[in-house]
C-alpha cells in the first residue's frame, strides 16, 4: 500500500456567490491548492470530484459540468458522491488512487452552490426522502434533525445551553477564518437560546448556513514527495467509510453507530487503539451544534452522553486538552455541503503543517481526524492525519 | 496483485418493469451475483460502490437508497456518480490498495419511471452557453456523428449495418430487449432525426440492473473461485463544453484505452484482443469507439462492418450481446453490462451466443450525451 499525503489545499470565500458558476469557484480553489503545492496541472495524474445533490446547481450529471473548472479535461476523473459525507468521502476515494499505485498525484475538488436553488435549497431535500414512506408526510431535514437532536438531549439528559455553548464556539473559531461567513467574536449562549425557534429544539443559531463555495485538496505518493520540492505534508494514515439502513426510522438515533464504525475502521488502519489519548485535534461534522456533539461520541472521543461534559469544561476549545472544529467549522465557516471539504481535510493539513494562522492550536499537534456525515443521517466518513 | 470478477448477476433488461421498483431490481441482480460468487455479502464483501446519477434517479440524494437491496447496511458503501464501467475501476483501486479484498459493484436503470427522460438529458447541457438554444439534446449527437461521417469518410451505410448487426445478435441474448430481425434497408429507410441519425440508429431506453463481484487473487483463492482478471482499466474525459471537444475522434475513449491497454501489457490491441463490447447507443458511437481504441484504423471501421468483420461469426465480433441497440439504453449500468457480457463470455457462459477459443476482450463505455467520459476495462481468462 503507498503511502499517501496531502501536500496542498485550497478554500475559496463561502458566500452567496451568484455571479460566478460552480466552474469558476473549481477554478480558484484548484488553483489555490496548486500554487499552495507549488505544482501545475500537468503534475496531475487523476481528479476526483465531490459534490452533493446536482438539484442545488440545476444541471444532470454535475460531475461532468465542473469537469473543466476542476482540471480534468482529458484526465481520469471521477465523482464520488455520499451526500453530507462527500466533504470528506472525496479524499478517501482520492486516497485510493494514489494507495492502489496507480497515480502519483490526484486533485480533489468539492464544490457546492446552493444559491442557484430557489426559493431556499431546503427545497431540494425534499426530493432525499422515500417516495412512498416519508415523502407523503412533507418532511424537512430541520424537523428530522429536530428529532434526532431531542431524542439525544432526552436520553442523556442534555441541557440545552451546552448544546448552544458548541455554536458559541465554532462562531467564534471562525473569526479570523478567511472564508468564513458567519463568524461572530461575541456571540453568546444567550443569543442562540433567544434566536428563533425552526423546530424544537432547533433555534436559528443551532444550525449552520447554506452557501456556495469550493475547497481543493492535492494528495501525493510518498516516492513523489520525497522526489519534489515539498515543503508542507501531512500523511493519510487511516480512512473509513459506512453507510446505515435507508430506513431511518427503524434506527436508534442517539448513537452515530455508521460514524463508529467507520472511525473503528480508520483507527485500526492508523494503528490507533486509544483514540482519546492518541488523537490531538478533531474536525468532527458539525452542521448543527449537537451533531458536533453527536460525532464525537461517535468518533470515540467521548463517552455515550460525555459530549455537552467537555465541552462545557472547556476540553474542546483551541486552547483545550482536545480542540474541536478549530477552524470554525460549518457552524462557523458555512455550509456548502461537500466544499465543507476545506475545514475538514484542509483544516487538518493546515494544523498539522503549522499554517493555519490565527486558527493554529496553541500547542503542538501530531495527529488529526475528520469526519464528514450524509444521507439520510446514515453516512459517516472519517480520515485520520499525521503530522 | 491481480483483481478478478467472481461473480456476475444481471436482471433481463426490459422497457419498463412495472412490477419491480428499482430496489428490487437491484436486489435480483445482486442476489444472482453473490450466488455466482457463492458469498455471503454480510461477511465476505468489505465494500460495495453503486453508479448513479441523482436526475436519473429521481431524488436528491440517491445514496440513502442504495445500502438494505445490496447487504451493504453498515458497512463501507458508496457512490460514484458515473458509468459502471468507473464504478469497476474504482473498485479495482480499493483492491489494489490492499484495504479491501472483495467489493461489489452495482448500476441500473429505471428509465421506465422517467417521465421526462428529454428534459433531463437537455438538462446537463451547459446552463448558459448551451441549454438556452433550445435543441433537443440528440443533436449534440447528430453533430458528432455528422462529423464523425465527414472527417473518416464513412458511409451512412456503415451506420444502417451496425443497427442490423446488434438488432440481429440480441436475438440471440435472452436478456436483451429490443433483439429484432432489422435489416439495414430497414434502417437506411426509418425516419431522418438529427441528420445524419435516423430513428432506428439510436437505442431505446430499458430498465435492469447489473452486479459484479470483485476479488484480490488472494481472496478468490480462499473463495475457490476462477475469476476473470481485470488486466486493465482506464477512464478519461474530455472537454465537458462542446465549443472546444473533439468532434471527429472519441479522445476520452482514445486516453483511457491508452491507460488500459498500458496496464494490461497489450501492445497491439487489434491483434491482441479477441473481441470487444463498445457503446453504441448512436449506431456511430459503435464505429467511432472502434476506431479511438485502436481497434480498427481511422475510416475503416465503417468499411469493416459492412465487410462483416464485426459479426458473430466474423474475424472481430463486436457487441455479440446486442450491444445498447439490441440490449436497450441502460444508463449508468452500460458499460457494467458490457463488462459483465465480455466476462460471461470469457468464462464460456454465454450460451448460444458463445464465441470460441477467446482469451482476451475489452469493454468500453461513454457517459451518454452530453458527456465526453468513457472507460476502458481489458479482461482476460484464467488463470
Amino acid at each position: 500500500m503507498t503511502k499517501v499525503g496531502v501536500v496542498g489545499a485550497g478554500m475559496t470565500l463561502f458566500r452567496r456567490r451568484l455571479q460566478e458558476t460552480g466552474k469558476e469557484m473549481c477554478f480558484e480553489a484548484t488553483k489555490m491548492a496548486l500554487d499552495s503545492a507549488g505544482l501545475t496541472r500537468a503534475d496531475v495524474d487523476m481528479v476526483v470530484c465531490g459534490t452533493a445533490p446536482d438539484a442545488f446547481d440545476g444541471v444532470a450529471m454535475k460531475g461532468e459540468y465542473l469537469l473543466d473548472g476542476s482540471g480534468g479535461f482529458r484526465k481520469p476523473y471521477t465523482r464520488v458522491f455520499t451526500g453530507g459525507g462527500t466533504g470528506v468521502f472525496s479524499t478517501i476515494a482520492g486516497w485510493w488512487h494514489v494507495a492502489s499505485g496507480l497515480a502519483d498525484v490526484v486533485l480533489v475538488v468539492n464544490e457546492e452552490k446552493m444559491s442557484s436553488c430557489q426559493p431556499h435549497p431546503q427545497s431540494v431535500f425534499a426530493n432525499i426522502w422515500d417516495p412512498i414512506l416519508d415523502r407523503p408526510l412533507k418532511p424537512n431535514l430541520v424537523w428530522i434533525f429536530a428529532m434526532e437532536m431531542n431524542r439525544y438531549m432526552t436520553v442523556y439528559g442534555v441541557k440545552k445551553e451546552d448544546i448552544a455553548r458548541v455554536a458559541v464556539k465554532n462562531k467564534r473559531n471562525a473569526v479570523g477564518h478567511p472564508c468564513a461567513q458567519l463568524a461572530d467574536p461575541n456571540i453568546t449562549v444567550d443569543d442562540v437560546l433567544n434566536s428563533e425557534v425552526m423546530a424544537w429544539p432547533v433555534q436559528r443559531l443551532d444550525i449552520s448556513p447554506p452557501s456556495d463555495g469550493a475547497s481543493a485538496v492535492i494528495l501525493a505518493s510518498e516516492d513523489f514527495i520525497r522526489k519534489r520540492p515539498i515543503k508542507d505534508r501531512a500523511w493519510i494514515s487511516g480512512v473509513g467509510w459506512c453507510i446505515d439502513s435507508t430506513m431511518w426510522t427503524d434506527r436508534d438515533l442517539v448513537f452515530p453507530e455508521y460514524v463508529a464504525r467507520a472511525a473503528k475502521h480508520a483507527y485500526k488502519m492508523a494503528k490507533i487503539d486509544e483514540p482519546r489519548r492518541q488523537i490531538d485535534f478533531a474536525e468532527p461534522y458539525d452542521p448543527f451544534d449537537y451533531k458536533e456533539l453527536h460525532h464525537l461520541e461517535g468518533l470515540l472521543l467521548a463517552d455515550k452522553g460525555e459530549a455537552p461534559v467537555l465541552t462545557r469544561e472547556g476540553v474542546t476549545e483551541r486552547d483545550g486538552k482536545l480542540p474541536v472544529c478549530p477552524s470554525g467549522g460549518l457552524l462557523g465557516v458555512g455550509n456548502p455541503i461537500a466544499a465543507t471539504m476545506g475545514m475538514k481535510i484542509g483544516e487538518l493539513f493546515w494544523q498539522l503543517t503549522g499554517q493555519a494562522g490565527k486558527r493554529q492550536i496553541p500547542h503542538e499537534v501530531h495527529t488529526g481526524v475528520s469526519q464528514a456525515w450524509g444521507d439520510l443521517m446514515q453516512y459517516g466518513s472519517v480520515v485520520v492525519m499525521k503530522g | 496483485m491481480r483483481v478478478g470478477i467472481i461473480g456476475i448477476g444481471m436482471t433481463a433488461f426490459r422497457p419498463s418493469t412495472p412490477e419491480y421498483n428499482w430496489k428490487e431490481l437491484m436486489f435480483e441482480a445482486a442476489s444472482r451475483a453473490y450466488a455466482d460468487a457463492a458469498i455471503n455479502p454480510r461477511e465476505d464483501v468489505d465494500s460495495f460502490i453503486t453508479c448513479a446519477e441523482d436526475y436519473y434517479e429521481g431524488f436528491g440524494i440517491f445514496d440513502e437508497f442504495v445500502p438494505d437491496q445490496l447487504g451493504a447496511a453498515l458497512r463501507p458503501t458508496c457512490t460514484v456518480s458515473g458509468d459502471g464501467l468507473q464504478g469497476l475501476a474504482n473498485a479495482y483501486m480499493q483492491i489494489q490498495t490492499g484495504l479491501i479484498d472483495v467489493a461489489v459493484v452495482e448500476a441500473h436503470s429505471k428509465a421506465s419511471d422517467v417521465v421526462t427522460l428529454d428534459g433531463i438529458i437537455e438538462h446537463a447541457l451547459d446552463p448558459i452557453w448551451n441549454k438556452p438554444l433550445g435543441a433537443h439534446p440528440f443533436v449534440v449527437a447528430g453533430l458528432e456523428a455528422d462529423a464523425y461521417l465527414r472527417g473518416t469518410r464513412t458511409s451512412p451505410k456503415a451506420l444502417a449495418a451496425v443497427v442490423a448487426k446488434n438488432r440481429r445478435n440480441g436475438l440471440r441474448n435472452p436478456l436483451a430487449a429490443y433483439g429484432a430481425a432489422v435489416d439495414a434497408d430497414q434502417a437506411m429507410q426509418s425516419e431522418e432525426r438529427f441528420a445524419p441519425i435516423r430513428a432506428l440508429d439510436i437505442s431505446n431506453p430499458a430498465d435492469g440492473c447489473v452486479v459484479l463481484v470483485l476479488a484480490s487473487d488472494r481472496a478468490a483463492k480462499k473463495l475457490h473461485a476462477d475469476p476473470v482478471w481485470i488486466r486493465g482499466i482506464g477512464w478519461a474525459s474530455d472537454s465537458p463544453s462542446l465549443e472546444t471537444r473533439d468532434w471527429t475522434a472519441a479522445t476520452y475513449a482514445r486516453i483511457a484505452a491508452d491507460m488500459a491497454y498500458r496496464l494490461a501489457k497489450v501492445r497491439r490491441p487489434a491483434t491482441d484482443i479477441d473481441f470487444a463490447e463498445v457503446d453504441d447507443r448512436f449506431s456511430y458511437k459503435e464505429l467511432q469507439h472502434l476506431e479511438s481504441l485502436g481497434l480498427a484504423k481511422k475510416g475503416e471501421a465503417g468499411t469493416r462492418v459492412l465487410r462483416g468483420d464485426y459479426d458473430a461469426d466474423g474475424r472481430f465480433p463486436v457487441n455479440v450481446s446486442g450491444g445498447s441497440l439490441g440490449c436497450g439504453n441502460v444508463f449508468e449500468a452500460t458499460g457494467l453490462h458490457r463488462a459483465g457480457e465480455v466476462a460471461l463470455q470469457l468464462r464460456g457462459d454465454a450460451g448460444v451466443r458463445q464465441l470460441d477459443g477467446v482469451r482476451v476482450g475489452v469493454a468500453q463505455s461513454w457517459r451518454f450525451v452530453p458527456s465526453a467520459t468513457g472507460a476502458v476495462a481489458v479482461l482476460g481468462a484464467g488463470p
